[in-house]
């Protein structure tokens, strides 16, 4: 047996009752087949799907995320795939920050109709999660490594100030902001991007401390990045009541985590 | 299958697992039955098809054995594994394994839920006094509701009061208001406010407060239900082909002109889709097209020797009636010049010039009057009112139904409709028909007296809430709300509304608010249980 051909992907899907699912149940009844790969976990809409538990999964090695929902302007529940696509463009954010394909994820829309095509969607996602090969294969991360990564992703998207964005994305791009202005979609994205990867940095920093007390050079090694990034971070995170001065050795401060 | 009540077996948690033909017939769920009671189950999971058909047999067996129904799970291994992976028995096994694995897992985790139920006010309150709004309301008192119909005019009539004769049978536009006032006064069930506004609305389905402003008073009371038939209006086209009121009308002031019969023009030019079908207002109103053929008829009748122009884009007269009713005007001698939105026809120096899209050449045409049809628009009060009820408009700011095609006279909101012109331009029995579409909707909630609020629904950690508003902007159904609390703002979930989407605690940002029955421990706990065996 080659290498190729060992290798099956674990995937999840989260499915939501009213479209995608129903589509899925349309795939059996119509006996159309598609590769075994994937295990679906029904939710009542895909806005149920926390960007967090899409991470929890890549923590937990699994290889593809599929996250399928009505087509927009069809939600049963009027608005909720908009959020699902909102949310899920930021997780892809997050995989990417972590180093992952963001292709390991799959957004889209099924309908209770498109039995057909939901059986093509799996068979092409599963085709495409194959061919990535197993987690983290596009990396040159270790597993653990790896790990860490996706955990600092998934506590970067538990934070507050992103999920504050993502839930405002609409609101501010397609209406306006208090102020009465509109945000264009790049400009948010952007803004997107930089909160992510800010906010990755800082989590990557407090996980790399973990119970130790470090100086920043030795953070710098731990994390992999310049000294000087990290002091900026610790200086902001000190701020934010997350990091504290805990002594100094010959003439660098020492850190360790405090609070959350 | 036997192989697989095997392994279910050596699940952790699982005391009891057996295969059987058909799960879902009787024999099948008295087993199910008995096995609660002689196993004392406390979680019952069923592998076998979907829970999109299935879901509620098993569930009402878990509470027929005592259990209760919240605490059943459905595994799919039939539309979603057997049948889909055919050629690949073993995978398709292993993958069957999985799925129970994970289905354990959630049924671990499961609690317990209680459905609650919440009590109707009986009464409704209609919005808009005109000849929609009367008619919801004569069709609600007829059902025996008492009914509360607000009117911002000092009479009842809508716009209605400012048309001469309707189309298509040229009957008098104030005899059918009249008709319908005699029926709203013969209801001891209606109480008509009129110069009256909504000024403010709390509360959900069964138990709005409702504020009126009547002048100087203020009225408060109670109501089940809120009709919204608050109308439209009519675009005046100021800036737009020399609209001066007087030579250059629109339809509505041409009716008040035939209505007091003070007309006194020989040559007539109508200009159709003036301010509508393009950028600004890409919609038709559909009526425009009517109404002008109706008034050049009866300008033609009054003065058969009158000239009358119509200038159109297309003539919209759908239905059978009303193509012959555009085929009865052409034989009264009436002429319709096409035009194209690229060469507008343009009022200038006494009379109008158009170029003629049949003919392929321009027509000066002189005029003693120019009647500029305009659409129907969005009242300019509605948003003001959409904000108060929490209902959307649309872009163009008529009210925004539920589902244009399977819920069009309700909005998503619970115990809140809408009807005639306030939800999208629509003719008088078009508005009549949506208006018993409405009394109708609105009356099963009064008659059934109470509604059952489902228990998948969100719940607010309090302690953990920030009372940030996230949840309240994300949510469709204005069921959560940030509320003022001894504690601070806190949001408070409105049980009778929430529809359990999740919605708002997948955003939440300090992850305060639990779905129930979709918990994050239980979605994790299914993928944990995935993970420990890989394929």
């Amino acid at each position: 047996m080659t290498l190729k051909e060992s290798f099956e992907p674990d995937i999840l899907g989260f499915l939501c009752n009213w479209c995608s699912y129903a589509g899925a149940d349309l795939a059996g009844v119509s006996r159309f087949q598609y590769p075994p790969n994937l295990r679906i976990i029904r939710v009542m809409c895909s806005a149920r799907v926390d960007p967090t538990i899409v991470l929890e999964t890549f923590i937990r090695e699994l290889d593809g995320v599929m996250v399928l929902g009505c087509h927009l302007g069809d939600c049963h529940y009027m608005t909720g795939n908009y959020y699902t696509e909102k949310r899920m463009k930021t997780t892809k954010n997050a995989l990417k920050s972590a180093g992952l394909s963001p292709e390991r994820l799959l957004v889209d829309w099924v309908s209770a109709a498109e039995g057909e095509r939901f059986a093509t969607l799996v068979k092409d996602f599963t085709e495409r999660v194959r061919k990535l090969g197993p987690l983290g294969k596009e990396t040159d991360l270790k597993p653990q490594q790896l790990r860490t990564r996706l955990v600092a992703a998934k506590e970067t998207l538990a934070q507050e100030r992103v999920r504050w964005l993502v839930g405002r994305e609409r609101e501010l791009v397609e209406d306006k902001n208090v102020f009465g202005e509109k945000i264009f979609q790049e400009e948010f994205d952007q803004l997107m991007l930089q909160t992510i990867e800010k906010e990755f940095v800082r989590r990557r920093i407090l996980l790399s401390i973990g119970e130790d007390t470090l100086s920043v050079k030795e953070i710098a090694q731990r994390v992999e990045a310049s000294s000087m990034e990290v002091l900026r971070n610790i200086v902001s995170l000190e701020r934010d009541g997350l990091v504290s001065m805990a002594g100094i050795e010959g003439n660098s401060p020492k850190y360790r985590r405090i609070g959350g | 299958m036997p192989g697989l009540a095997k392994y279910a077996l050596s699940l952790p948690n699982v005391v009891f697992a057996k295969d059987n033909q058909y799960t879902c017939s009787d024999a099948g769920l008295t087993e199910i039955k008995n096995a609660i009671a002689e196993n004392k189950l406390n979680r019952v999971v069923v592998a076998s098809c979907t829970p999109r058909t299935h879901e509620p047999l098993f569930r009402s067996t878990c509470k027929d054995a005592g259990l209760n129904p919240y605490l059943f799970h459905f595994v799919n291994i039939r539309d979603q594994c057997s049948w889909v992976h055919m050629q690949e028995t073993e995978r398709a096994t292993e993958k069957a394994k999985a799925l129970i694995r994970m289905g354990v897992a959630r049924a671990v985790l499961l609690e317990p839920l209680e459905e609650t139920e919440v009590e109707i006010y009986p009464c409704a309150l209609v919005i808009g006094g005109g000849i929609t709004g009367m008619t919801s309301a004569v069709s609600l008192a007829n059902r025996g509701f008492e009914v509360k119909l607000i009117e911002k005019e000092d009479r009842l009539g809508g716009t209605l009061n400012s048309l001469h004769r309707l189309y298509p049978t040229h009957e008098e536009a104030s005899k059918l208001v009249q008709v319908k006032m005699k029926e709203v006064e013969r209801k001891p069930k209606i109480e008509v406010m009129t110069s009256s506004e909504v000024e403010e609305v709390e509360g959900f389905v069964g138990n709005y407060d409702v504020t009126v402003r009547q002048g100087e008073k203020e009225r408060l009371f109670k109501a089940g239900v809120i009709i919204v038939a608050t109308g439209a209006d009519t675009l005046k086209p100021v800036g737009m082909y020399g609209y001066n009121g007087k030579t250059i009308v629109t339809q509505i002031e041409l009716e008040q002109m035939l209505k007091e019969g003070t007309l006194n023009a020989h040559t007539i030019v109508m200009i159709q889709c003036v301010g509508s079908r393009d950028e600004k207002r890409a919609y038709c109103s559909k009526v425009c097209c009517l109404t002008a053929l109706k008034n050049a008829m009866l300008i033609k009748e009054a003065n058969p020797n009158a000239q009358v122009f119509v200038l159109y884009r297309d003539m919209v007269t759908q239905g059978t009636r009303y193509e012959d009713y555009y085929g009865n005007a052409r034989e009264t001698g009436i002429t319709f010049i096409k035009y194209s939105p690229e060469r507008q026809p343009a009022v200038e120096n006494g009379s109008v010039r158009v170029y003629d899209e049949l003919l392929g050449e321009e027509l000066i045409l002189p005029y003693d009057l120019v009647v500029l049809s305009t659409p129907t628009i969005a009242h300019p009060d509605s948003s003001d009112l959409a904000q108060k009820l929490k209902v959307p408009v649309d872009e163009n700011g008529f009210f925004l139904e539920a589902h244009v095609k399977l819920r069009p006279v309700d909005f998503a909101t619970d115990g809140i409709y809408v009807c005639g012109c306030a939800h999208w331009p629509a003719n008088i029995s078009e508005s009549i028909s949506q208006a018993y579409g409405a009394a109708s909707r609105a009356s099963i909630p009064l008659s059934v007296g109470h509604v059952k609020t489902e228990p998948l629904i969100a719940v607010v950690d309090e302690y953990e809430c920030s009372g940030c508003g996230l949840c309240e902007l994300t949510c469709p159904f204005k069921a959560i709300r940030i509320e003022e609390t001894e504690k601070g703002r806190k949001a408070k979930v409105i049980a009778a509304s929430c529809k359990g989407c999740g919605a708002c605690g997948a955003g939440c940002p300090e992850k305060a608010i639990i779905m129930r029955h979709f918990t994050d421990e239980q979605l994790l706990a299914q993928v944990i249980a995935l993970a420990e065996v890989k394929a």
